[in-house]
């Protein structure tokens, strides 16, 4: 097991630096004027030129300014957005907001997936069961650009149950109606794998069993059955990430939460390079971390499994 | 789900054989293809998306049956009005007719949907191939660079490379977000191609015709290549869907279409700004591209299931 | 324990009549059982012998109540456990009496246990929701039990998972899991079936050392009559869903009373028959959804005559005393 999280994280060192450096290039290689790049539509004074092409290297090849940069991130020295503010200062600002709005989503999706995705298969074939097939069958197709605005619309505007906006210091009511849109994307998913899971070990020899032992419905189901068909579960929120990530960004731009989303959203936007490879470091490495921790739980949930 | 009950019915009395399955004509030798078509045939779910995606392409390559209304004509003394003569959805901000404006966004969506996918199938086809079929030292570095691909989350990935390859200020986009999302889009094919490569490689006839001296290339085109292509045409069906929709988020959020190019992603984008007192510019392309996407995503999930109803 | 209303222990320990299950499927009705009769009692190792798909497990099944319904359904019968019918009793009587009163083991352990938890888990548990005891304490009876079923280490190896046991020392587990609770009634399905064959000895052995222990009543499920031969007491054969034949251990081997048995019999490769060529019996068992009419066995037989192919089918003759046969011709069977 030792060995095993250690060659991960070797690998991983690898995949953050690659995907790091990508990113890295995408933003800042081969831009005819670097320094108008790093400042974005703002004239540029001859000293600040200078003082730039010090700050980053810029006289130096772009395989230095890249290991500079990084340097600077893995130091905590994420470096200053072009509209001047410290990255690190708005990363703080911005981290908190979308992860609980993170949470929130997460929780709720889990909730209702599991508990609709066994209920669906316990009674498979009823009218709960072809309605949410349906429903997630729909879910799974609409596109967030499309669920986000009808849901703010219908519910946040025209009937009004929820606030069709949040701030940075949103209650945790402000934050359901976004919550909830975000949750959308990995409840269909989530919903269906653990269906096809539960059916599936239903039929398994050691309900049977369970069953002879005088255990009750609740029980069997619950603890025997669920414990078995939450293994692909688990492993299909590592792949959901991506998801949900793309689902914050325009989550977070549609319901103006000041969030992670919608700094890199509006980074992108206005050219504020160091700004987008400082946020996409950091969702790299958390990526990377919650896939490993998914593989780790995936392991503790069925002792079957013994990673070398 | 109900072949599933009937499987279970059928070998329910201690799990024993001794109930008569269905009665199944054995005329003549079925291939998989034609398994998968049978069964297809009978879902409703298949044909019900194959009257949408119809429906759709249509609207795509000849606008003008539904619609003369020329989109590109916009009257600011038209702005918001209801429905009145051909403009059955009224009007927009600009004083654009929605109606027509939304009929003529399907085409960007499909030509963009239909290329991106084509590009990211062909990449995804020779990443697997050449990692499936040589392994060793290749297969290491391209999962490797598969690993790293998917290290960046699909949509920041294509922000920025929109952005970027969206440089040109007076494109009107649409060849930058096809290379984005053909791009991008194609790792989970590769990987899909590499593990069937694999597989089709270990086949005691692709050993047979190695001995025989057959060429990786041929190998690969007449051996390996038809018996895993199944699995990936019905991956590409599912992308198809994706990355209609991966166009209009990134349209949506200003890294997309620009310059007067119809995107659904736009109108999208642009009815959100005045949804509060004006709902209608909102609702018409979401509607659109919600049941474009699901009448691809459709098709796609009906074929898998004929194709592979483990996959289910 | 809950007191069962009605029991009565001078009543038989356990006595099935006339059961009728069916399985209602999208091809038709499949009368999996079709009165099957039986008697059990105290101590005493009752086998009921089969192909399969005549029947047997679901009778099992039916007597635990653990039937999947739908598509399972028992249509007719009794069921009675000292005096009390399990099929009038509530589901959560029902479920009661399971692993107390009556329990099962199962064919392949490995499947029939659950993977992800411990063996200690999966038997602490029975003490846990059956009798309140806490976790500790389930544990210690657990390790107990394991040592009663001779697994070496049973301290240690409580904590293990299915998947870390050898093949019998898994039905070991299965075993001690179903004696939990001091069950009066033990039904064991095919319990040696994925075993080799010197594990099966073993297993077969112990089996029925606890069962003389403790004077519990076995039901073994078998299609082997070699496993039959050592243990049994008494063989109720079963084909399409009908016991076609029961009697004592000896009789039914020195003179079987019924056409199937007797095929079954010579079926069997002995030593003292080196070099003959093995009888087989000519056919399929009928498809439970289309049983022939009358004797079901008539189209495989070699005594059937017109009698034999219409309904009624042969009632349960008495042959001699407790024992019988559903054969018209079971004389001519017996004396040949």
């Amino acid at each position: 097991m030792f060995r095993y999280i250690v060659r991960r994280l070797l690998q991983m060192v690898l995949t953050f630096f690659g995907a790091t450096f990508l990113v890295y290039a995408l933003m800042f290689a081969n831009q005819k004027d670097p320094i108008q790049a790093l400042v974005g539509e703002r004239p540029v004074s001859e000293s600040q030129r200078i003082a730039l092409t010090e700050r980053y290297h810029l006289d130096e090849g772009f395989f230095m300014q890249y290991w500079y940069y990084m340097k600077g991130v893995l130091t905590g020295d994420f470096g200053t957005s072009m509209t001047g503010r410290k990255i690190y200062d708005m990363m703080s600002d911005a981290w908190p907001v979308t992860f609980r709005l993170a949470i929130i989503a997460i929780v709720i999706a889990a909730a209702f997936s599991v508990t609709a995705g066994v209920y669906s298969a316990i009674k498979r074939g009823g009218i709960f069961d072809n309605s949410t097939l349906l429903i997630t069958l729909v879910l799974l197709a609409m596109p967030i650009v499309v669920i986000a605005p009808l849901a703010q619309l219908i519910f946040g505007i025209q009937l009004g149950w929820f606030a069709p906006t949040a701030t940075r210091d949103a209650t945790f009511y402000q934050l359901l109606l976004p919550a909830i849109v975000l949750a959308c994307i990995v409840i269909a998913p989530e919903m269906r794998v653990t269906r096809t899971s539960v059916v599936e070990n239903l039929r398994a020899d050691y309900v049977r069993t369970a069953r002879a032992k005088g255990l009750t419905r609740m029980r069997v189901i619950w603890v025997h059955v669920l414990r078995n068909s939450l293994i692909p579960v688990v492993t299909l929120i590592g792949v959901d990430l991506g998801g949900l990530l793309a689902g914050a960004i325009v989550t977070e731009h549609v319901f103006n939460i000041p969030g992670v989303g919608f700094n890199l959203a509006r980074a992108i936007n206005t050219e504020d390079g160091p700004l987008v490879v400082g946020f996409v470091s950091i969702l790299v490495i958390l990526f990377l971390f919650i896939n490993l921790l998914v593989d780790l739980l995936y392991a503790a949930l069925d002792p079957r499994i013994r990673y070398e | 789900m109900s072949d599933l009950n009937t499987v279970t019915a059928a070998e329910a009395p201690g799990g024993q054989p001794n109930v008569p399955h269905g009665r199944v004509k054995r005329d003549k030798p079925r291939s998989l293809a034609g398994d998968a078509w049978n069964d297809l045939r009978k879902r409703k779910m298949f044909w019900v998306a194959i009257v949408m995606v119809a429906a759709i392409l249509v609207m795509a390559i000849f606008p003008t049956l539904f619609t003369s209304a020329d989109p590109s004509q916009c009257a600011l003394s038209n702005q918001f009005k209801g429905p009145a003569g051909n403009a059955l959805f009224g009007y927009d901000f600009q004083g654009c007719d929605i109606y027509a404006k939304v009929v003529n966004g399907a085409w960007n969506s499909i030509k963009v949907g239909v290329l991106s996918t084509l590009l990211s199938g062909v990449i995804g086809l020779l990443f697997g191939l050449a990692a499936g079929y040589f392994g060793g030292w290749v297969d290491a570095i391209l999962s490797r660079f598969v690993d790293i691909m998917l290290g960046v989350p699909f949509l920041l990935a294509g922000i920025v490379l929109s952005r970027r390859l969206g440089g040109d200020p007076k494109s009107d986009g649409v060849l930058a977000v096809t290379l984005t999302l053909g791009l991008l889009s194609w790792t989970s094919g590769a990987r899909v191609m590499r593990s069937a490569v694999i597989s089709a490689k270990q086949q005691d006839y692709v050993a047979a015709a190695r001995m025989l001296g057959a060429t990786p290339g041929r190998l690969m085109l007449r051996h390996i290549l038809p018996n895993s292509i199944a699995s990936y045409i019905v991956l590409l069906t599912l992308l198809l869907g994706i990355n209609i929709s991966s166009e209009a988020t990134l349209s949506f959020l200003g890294v997309g279409l620009k310059n007067g190019a119809i995107s659904w992603g736009i109108m999208i984008s642009e009815g959100t700004q005045f949804a509060r007192s004006e709902p209608w510019p909102l609702v018409w392309p979401a509607l659109f591209l919600g049941v474009t996407v699901l009448a691809f995503i459709m098709l796609g999930d009906a074929v898998r299931d004929a194709f592979d109803p483990k996959l289910r | 324990m809950d007191v069962l209303p009605g029991i009565d222990p001078r009543a038989p320990l356990l006595d099935v009549t006339n059961l009728h299950v069916e399985f209602r499927t999208q091809y038709g009705v499949a009368k999996a059982v079709n009165g099957a009769n039986f008697r059990l009692a105290p101590g005493e190792t009752l086998a009921i012998l089969g192909e399969s798909g005549c029947g047997k497990s679901v009778t099992a099944q039916a007597i635990m109540g653990i039937l999947d319904t739908p598509p399972g359904y028992v249509t007719q019968g009794e069921i009675r456990y000292r005096g009390v019918d399990l099929l009038k009793l509530t589901e959560e009587k029902r479920r009661k009496v399971r692993a107390n009163r009556i329990a099962m083991i199962f064919q392949d352990a490995l499947s029939s246990l659950n993977p992800v938890y411990t063996v200690g888990f999966q038997l602490g548990e029975l003490f846990r929701k059956h009798r309140g005891m806490s976790r500790a304490d389930a544990k210690k009876r657990s390790i107990d039990l394991l040592e009663q079923v001779k697994i070496p280490a049973a301290r240690t190896r409580v904590d293990d998972y299915p998947h870390q046991f050898s093949g019998g020392m898994r039905q070991r587990v299965m075993i001690a899991m179903a004696l939990a609770l001091d069950p009066e009634v033990l039904i064991a399905d095919e319990p040696t079936t994925a075993l080799d064959v010197t594990v099966q000895a073993q297993i077969m052995g112990l089996l029925a050392d606890l069962q003389q222990q403790r004077n519990m009543g076995l039901i073994l499920i078998t299609h082997d009559m070699g496993v039959v031969a050592d243990v049994a007491d008494r063989i109720s054969v079963m084909y399409a869903g009908k016991v076609v034949e029961e009697a004592g251990i000896y009789d039914i081997y020195a003179r079987p009373a019924h056409p199937y048995t007797k095929a079954l019999l010579e079926s069997i490769p002995r030593l003292d028959m080196k070099g003959q060529q093995l009888s087989v019996i000519q056919g399929l068992p009928p498809l439970l959804t289309d049983v022939p009419k009358g004797c079901a066995f008539n189209p495989r037989c070699r005594y059937a005559r017109d009698a034999c192919r219409q309904d009624p089918a042969p009632p349960a003759y008495a042959v001699a005393p407790n024992r019988t046969a559903r054969c018209h011709f079971f004389r001519e069977v017996i004396g040949e």
